[in-house]
């Protein structure tokens, strides 16, 4: 009979709202052995196709098996940079796991009995950090004289510059922040994903010879033509999706609602968790609501929690959803732990209007009720208004989370650089060479809002053929 | 300058990079140091031979007294610009500028732009008094005419700057208005200038976080659509701009700044 899965070790909720320690602490070699172990090693294994960079699983989790670490680190470098971050951020019950032949036929998303594929891969990962381990430069002639410009340090970009530096192309990254890591810093909270991950990663980049430029944004500082004057023979654009959605309702702009971005930019980003100390504030409130259903509403309705617990409020924090939970598009493990820590969750709800204060700060949020309806493009069953449904939350503070679009300064900077209705950038599917020759580009800003590993997987293609026509 | 418990500060920075590029209108981002808050400020004066970025502000809050602390050849720990549109700087024939307080700082490098294109500029420059007046003789430079007004008549003349506008104004002739200053200074000018049906645009001096348009912090209603100043502005049509909207949003963290002025006060 086939044994249960190993649960991953976690922090217990009490212990996590506390602060922004990792809530995940990953498998013991013990456990890992264990969940490998459950691996059926399928002579067809459908998990790969699951994989947007084809990791070999079958073969990471036979040499785990085999007590063969640095081996299982190696299979994965090969099709992916970073496992460390990715065995923390990939949604792999919508990836790899879905496809497990554990998991039952037809289910939205993996089944609980599916290999844990995504701790496995976290657990080699953290192996390969702490051995630094890495894979070895492989520098090649031809490309000593090639300099790349690498525009964004987020999960594209650093996979870029990652691949160029390892043939022994001189790459320059420009960053228009002052901290490298893009979404993975500005973003996602260090409980999901600690900034000692992120910064091995940065650094191992820096001794292949990654120069890291930031304060600088790439269509204000200068220009693509400027860079290509400036030497540069080929240019990467890894902009990403930054520019936050709102809803488009009444009272949107009164004050203590804020977009996702402004949310976790200033407590990610600013430290604003560590106010006074770090002198960017950001406001909390006792009836904390959060709009959306994605992995980033997620990360806001936690980081709320956590902000009423460090300022000592009754813990108060609700997310409405449109759809059900089913629906949700965030990580099934994220809403698992928000549900853990206390956060509340109203579904088949649509914010109608906010009512402010006589000092223009939110106070409610009118709703209306909806129900499932037909499918919509995205294969989701659309939410439908119910007529007479109106109802009221109170709300002192509330968080914006429905979705995010390509970062738009330096496309508007750039009239060569052609677009899709979305505005996001139009690449050649194979090459990942935009309308401008030399200029490739990959990750959000080519696909919309994805996840890191999709990133990674166009930007390593778009370095495949930056060096193929080298 | 100290006037009093009034310090303003003019800071020229080293940036060859955002100097070479600087246009009037635009702003950089700045943190004095690593726990510092990243604010938005106009970029007052650039030279690109020198490679120098000015700013010039008062030490109102928390991160602008900090700021106001620095020594020559400091290092600020982040910079980056330049940022947001340039002015529009076309022919508009006779413009008038108004600033108020710190607004004048920032209608200087608008009042020399539009001097070099060949347009007759008029400077309207408003203080409390008459220490607090700044840049009347570099205004002078490139202005056709200035007018100073302070609130007590210590300089000057006594009254406000929309007291004089509106007397310009009913001359005639003026193609454009461009005012920076207090809110309540600005939402003045552009009632004033509406009833003339004079085009008038204001920079608007809304809270920021990155400044490039990832947060909408600071988001403003013109016209009765959404705007961020930081990609969209700063500058407006200050006629259709909700001024309602941005004082209350601009006061959004005051409870905050109070709490973090008052313990460094007690430190």
């Amino acid at each position: 009979m086939l044994k249960s899965p190993v649960k991953i070790q976690e922090l217990p909720p009490s212990q996590r709202i506390k602060g922004f320690s990792e809530v995940v602490l990953g498998y013991s070699e013990q456990q890992a052995l264990e969940e490998a172990s459950r691996c059926l090693q399928c002579k067809n294994p459908t998990c790969i196709s699951g994989c947007p960079v084809g990791i070999n699983i079958k073969k990471f989790i036979k040499q785990i098996t085999q007590k063969d670490y640095a081996g299982a680190f190696f299979t994965i470098r090969e099709t992916n940079n970073f496992p460390s971050i990715c065995g923390r951020v990939c949604p792999a019950e919508y990836q790899c796991r879905k496809e497990c032949v554990l998991t039952k036929k037809g289910s939205p998303f993996a089944s609980a009995q599916a290999i844990n594929i995504h701790f496995l891969e976290r657990f080699v990962g953290d192996f390969g950090k702490q051995n630094n381990l890495n894979v070895p430069q492989d520098k090649e002639e031809k490309f000593s004289k090639l300099k790349v410009a690498v525009v964004g340090s987020g999960p594209a970009g650093l996979c870029c510059a990652g691949e160029l530096a390892r043939k022994g192309v001189k790459v320059d990254i420009f960053e228009s922040l002052h901290k490298t890591g893009g979404v993975l810093r500005y973003g996602i909270p260090p409980f999901r994903l600690p900034w000692d991950i992120l910064d091995f990663e940065i650094n191992h980049l820096k001794k292949l010879g990654v120069n890291f430029i930031t304060d600088f944004l790439v269509g204000k500082a200068k220009t693509i033509k400027e860079l290509f004057s400036q030497g540069y023979s080929k240019i990467f654009l890894g902009l990403g999706a930054g520019v936050p959605s709102f809803l488009g309702i009444k009272g949107e702009s009164l004050c203590n609602i804020y977009s996702v971005n402004e949310f976790l930019t200033r407590v990610n980003l600013m430290s604003a968790y560590k106010f006074p100390e770090f002198h960017t504030p950001v406001n909390i409130g006792q009836n904390v609501l959060i709009v959306g259903g994605g992995n980033t509403a997620m990360d806001a309705a936690r980081v709320a929690l956590r902000l009423q617990k460090i300022n000592g409020l009754p813990l108060n924090t609700t997310v409405i959803y449109r759809r059900t939970e089913i629906e949700m598009p965030a990580r099934r493990l994220e809403i698992e732990h928000a549900r853990q820590e206390g956060i509340k969750f109203e579904f088949l709800v649509q914010p109608k209007e906010f009512i402010g204060d006589e000092k223009g700060f939110v106070k409610k949020l009118i709703c209306l009720r909806s129900k499932l309806g037909e499918p919509d493009s995205s294969g989701r069953r659309r939410p439908v208004l119910i007529e007479g449904s109106e109802f009221q939350l109170d709300c002192d503070l509330c968080v914006i989370a429905v979705g995010l679009k390509a970062n738009q300064i330096l496309i508007n900077a750039t009239p060569e650089l052609k677009t899709d209705k979305y505005s996001d950038v139009i690449v050649d599917s194979e090459t990942m060479e935009t309308s401008i020759k030399g200029v490739f580009a990959g990750g959000d800003i080519v696909g919309g809002e994805g996840t890191v590993i999709q990133a990674m997987g166009m930007a390593k293609q778009a370095a495949r053929s930056i060096l193929d026509n080298a | 300058m100290d006037k009093g418990d009034v310090r303003i500060v003019r800071l020229d920075i080293l940036s060859p990079v955002i100097a070479a590029k600087a246009k009037a209108g635009q702003f950089v981002a700045i943190m004095a140091d690593e726990k510092g808050e990243r604010i938005p400020l106009t970029i007052v004066d650039s030279n690109a031979q020198k490679g120098i970025v000015s700013i010039i502000f008062q030490e109102v809050g928390f991160t602008t007294k900090i700021l106001g602390q620095l020594k020559p050849h400091d290092k600020l720990y982040s910079l980056s610009g330049p940022l947001g549109h340039a002015t529009e700087v076309s022919d508009y024939g006779k413009v008038i500028l108004v600033g108020g307080g710190l607004g004048v700082a920032e209608i200087y490098p608008v009042a020399k732009a539009f001097k070099e294109r060949g347009n007759n500029v008029t400077a309207v420059l408003g203080a409390k008094s008459k220490d607090l007046l700044i840049l009347e003789n570099e205004l002078k430079q490139v202005s056709d005419q200035v007018y100073c007004l302070t609130d007590d008549g210590s300089y000057g003349e006594r009254g406000f700057t929309t007291d004089k506008l509106k007397v310009l104004l009913k001359e005639g002739g003026y193609g454009l208005v461009y005012t920076v200053g207090p809110i309540p200074m600005m939402r003045k000018v552009s009632e004033i200038t509406g009833s003339f049906g004079v085009r008038t645009i204001a920079s608007l001096n809304a809270l920021m976080v990155d400044a490039t348009g990832m947060c909408g912090c600071c988001r403003v209603t013109v016209a009765g659509e959404v705007k961020f100043s930081c990609v969209d502005g700063p500058e407006f049509d200050a006629q259709k701009v909700d001024w309602d909207q941005l004082q209350t949003r601009n006061r959004m963290y005051l409870c905050s700044e109070q709490h973090i002025c008052k313990l460094k006060n007690q430190a």
